[in-house]
């Protein structure tokens, strides 16, 4: 394998109905820092149907070229489609760096396109760096249940591809107007050539606070002993506008659905305000909210460690302390709305 | 009938491991060796499938030989047989490497008896990526589907099958052909308390273990730490954050204190007010 044939920085940018996945954006970010050190175009590439409109947004979010595959056989993500069309690419223009968003989707894509290439790939990545002369990327992640973080590297094969977990990245400050190259590609694909079939999509309707997109979560972890008392941590957050999130072990223990879970193995968000209540503070757990730009813990214990990563800390009793939360925030919160009302 | 195997590791309980600050290295001892959670879930449903649609259950694994515990856990489950690969050439490995390794042992136990359907744990919690599973399914040309929540029909006969693949908000109803590969979330089953005759089969039962010698047309180039592309140059401990600061006081005072400091941040709580 020639290493010097291989160029530029590509994002897989993932699309759902029409609207481009924040955490393509995010890579394209993190994208344009690599490509820049490199000296090498950032490009994205669209696979689907009808998305070739949605070039002008990834210009406008940092890069300098853009492949679509636009062909009505990639309305539905499907694994063999998708990656028959990112291998020809690949296979086509060389690139030296493909990331995805650790997304379903992303890890899905990325674990096929790799074997076959075969190349290299870093799952789960949290840091980023690529090596100006060589072109060697270093992309670091946690590992052994978040023990550990290693710098993986992949020296003698190109691509090398990493997955990105999403949240952690920053996308950049959007651009408008800022055009690129547009390559328009196609693959002669057939329906019969494809063995799944998509039947049905079911979208959750409820449209609850989602929780990687919430300004304000409130967490909580088995100190609040059960599931009736974990319905504190709800309260709290409802009257505070905010998600509920959870450690593992309350999810495990079945007082909340999975989807809540906060870490390494759940989401990872990045609110406002994170409040830890009655949460130990595994490492495991921190990974998904250390990026919070306030971090608010509760808990009795007052050497558990989750104190040793927060901002403001309380010791003291959940049980207690919640409800004067509730109590104190409610109150506040219904002035600041009479002022807003005499504002007006 | 239904050839089902499942590929199974066994892992160091990541959650209770002692690391060793100065090296960075994993102190195994402290850690015992597990069933890896998330594939005791792909076991359970090639149970479930068998119990249904009648057929046989295999697991294969690929590690060191005290990994024999891993498929006895495996036969309590209610697998019906174990295979296992162990060599000093198959160490080192990535998932590429691995992926390629669980092939050649696939290949192998196909030639006496095909599979159907190959079911996988959502990832290692050693390893924590997810990618073996697809990367097998991609060496042995049969279709992936990751993040599957529910098999809702197994249809031999037309040789398809319909399962449930989560995805970011919700699911989708699949059907792929047969035989593929089904990586399974840990939602789509509750793994049981073993049964007092499974558990005695298990530990009388010795599983099939082969070494790189046993298998065919393997390309030792691609197996172990040489067949690996990807290397890991440097660990480190997670940065230890700085602590903040601590609220003193009664319970109302602390509570007064964290109030003032949040409606500092009060442009948070104004969409609420409908401005
Ligand atoms: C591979 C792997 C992945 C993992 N992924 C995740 C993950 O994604 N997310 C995650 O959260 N965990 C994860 N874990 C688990 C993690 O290691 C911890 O076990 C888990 O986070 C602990 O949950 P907890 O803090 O709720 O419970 P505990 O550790 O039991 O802590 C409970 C805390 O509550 C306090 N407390 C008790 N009573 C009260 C009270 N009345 N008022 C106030 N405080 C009280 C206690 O002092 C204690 O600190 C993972 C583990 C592994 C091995
Ligand atoms: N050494 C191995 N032997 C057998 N199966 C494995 C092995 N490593 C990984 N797997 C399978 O692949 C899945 C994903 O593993 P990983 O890619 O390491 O997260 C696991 O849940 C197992 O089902």
């Amino acid at each position: 394998m020639n290493l010097e044939e291989y160029h530029g920085v590509w994002v897989f940018i993932e699309e759902q109905e029409n609207t481009i996945a924040p955490v393509s954006l995010e890579l394209l970010g993190a994208g344009r820092q690599l490509a820049d050190k490199r000296g090498v175009e950032l490009a994205g590439v669209i696979i689907g149907s009808q998305v070739t409109t949605l070039a002008s947004t990834v210009f406008e979010y940092g890069a300098d070229v853009v492949y679509v595959y636009d062909q009505p056989i990639f309305k539905d993500y499907r694994t063999e489609s998708y990656m028959k069309a990112l291998l020809h690419c690949c296979e086509t223009y060389k690139p030296e760096i493909i990331l995805f968003g650790a997304t379903s989707t992303g890890k899905d894509l990325a674990s096929a396109v790799a074997t076959d290439l075969p190349t290299g790939l870093t799952a789960d990545t949290t840091e980023l760096d690529v090596e100006e002369d060589t072109g060697l990327l270093l992309a670091s992640r946690p590992a052994f249940g978040g023990n550990i973080m290693a710098t993986i590297l992949c020296k003698k094969y190109r691509p090398q591809m990493a997955t990105v977990r999403p949240k952690v990245m920053k996308a950049l400050e959007k651009e408008p107007g800022r055009t690129g190259k547009l390559i328009e590609e196609q693959i002669n694909i057939k329906e019969d050539d494809i063995r799944t079939k998509v039947l049905e999509i079911v979208r959750a309707t409820t449209k609850k606070v989602r929780i990687d997109e919430a300004d304000i979560v409130v967490a909580g972890g088995k100190g609040l002993g059960s599931a009736e008392g974990f319905q504190l941590i709800h309260r709290l957050a409802e009257t505070l506008g905010g998600a509920v999130g959870a450690s593992r072990d309350v999810v495990e223990a079945g007082w909340i659905e999975h989807h809540h879970q906060v870490g390494q193995t759940g989401v990872t968000v990045t609110p406002k305000i994170y409040f830890a209540i009655g949460i130990s503070g595994a490492i495991q757990h921190l990974v998904g909210m250390k990026n919070a730009t306030m971090i608010i813990a509760i808990n009795k214990d007052p050497d558990a460690p989750i104190f040793e990563a927060c901002h403001y800390g309380i010791v003291g009793d959940a049980f207690e302390i919640i409800p004067l939360l509730v109590e104190q925030f409610s109150r506040a919160i219904a002035k600041e709305e009479v002022n807003h009302v005499g504002e007006v | 009938m239904l050839h089902i195997i499942a590929c199974i590791k066994q892992v160091p309980d990541t959650k209770i491991i002692k690391m060793n600050p100065k090296t960075n290295t994993m102190d195994r001892a402290s850690a015992p060796a597990i069933l890896n959670p998330y594939d005791a879930h792909a076991v359970e449903e090639a149970v479930r499938i068998k119990k249904k649609y009648g057929g046989i259950v295999s697991v294969l694994t690929m590690g060191p030989p005290p990994a024999v515990k891993a498929i006895k856990k495996c036969i309590e489950i209610g697998a019906d047989e174990g295979y296992m690969i162990s060599d000093r050439r198959f160490a080192g490995a990535d998932t590429l490497a691995t992926s390629y390794a669980l092939t050649k042992a696939l290949d192998k136990i196909q030639k006496s008896r095909p599979v159907d359907l190959i079911l996988c744990g959502k990832m290692t919690i050693d390893g924590d990526t997810g990618q073996v599973g697809p990367g097998i399914a991609r060496r042995l040309d049969i279709p992936p589907l990751t993040s599957v929540k529910k098999v809702e029909s197994v249809h031999q006969e037309e040789g398809h099958i319909i399962v449930h693949r989560k995805i970011e908000d919700g699911h989708e109803v699949i059907q792929s052909t047969l035989p593929c590969l089904l990586s399974v979330e840990k939602e789509i089953n509750e793994v049981p308390y073993s049964s007092f005759p499974n558990m005695i089969k298990a530990a009388r039962y010795d599983p099939v273990i082969w070494s790189v010698d046993d298998l065919e047309d393997v390309d030792i180039k691609q197996l172990g730490l040489k067949g690996s592309p990807t290397i890991v140059a440097k660990v480190w401990a997670p940065p230890k954050p700085e602590g903040g600061k601590m609220l003193e006081g009664s319970p109302h005072d602390q509570v007064d204190q964290i109030l003032s400091v949040i409606l500092e941040k009060k442009e948070l709580f104004q969409a609420k007010g409908g401005s």
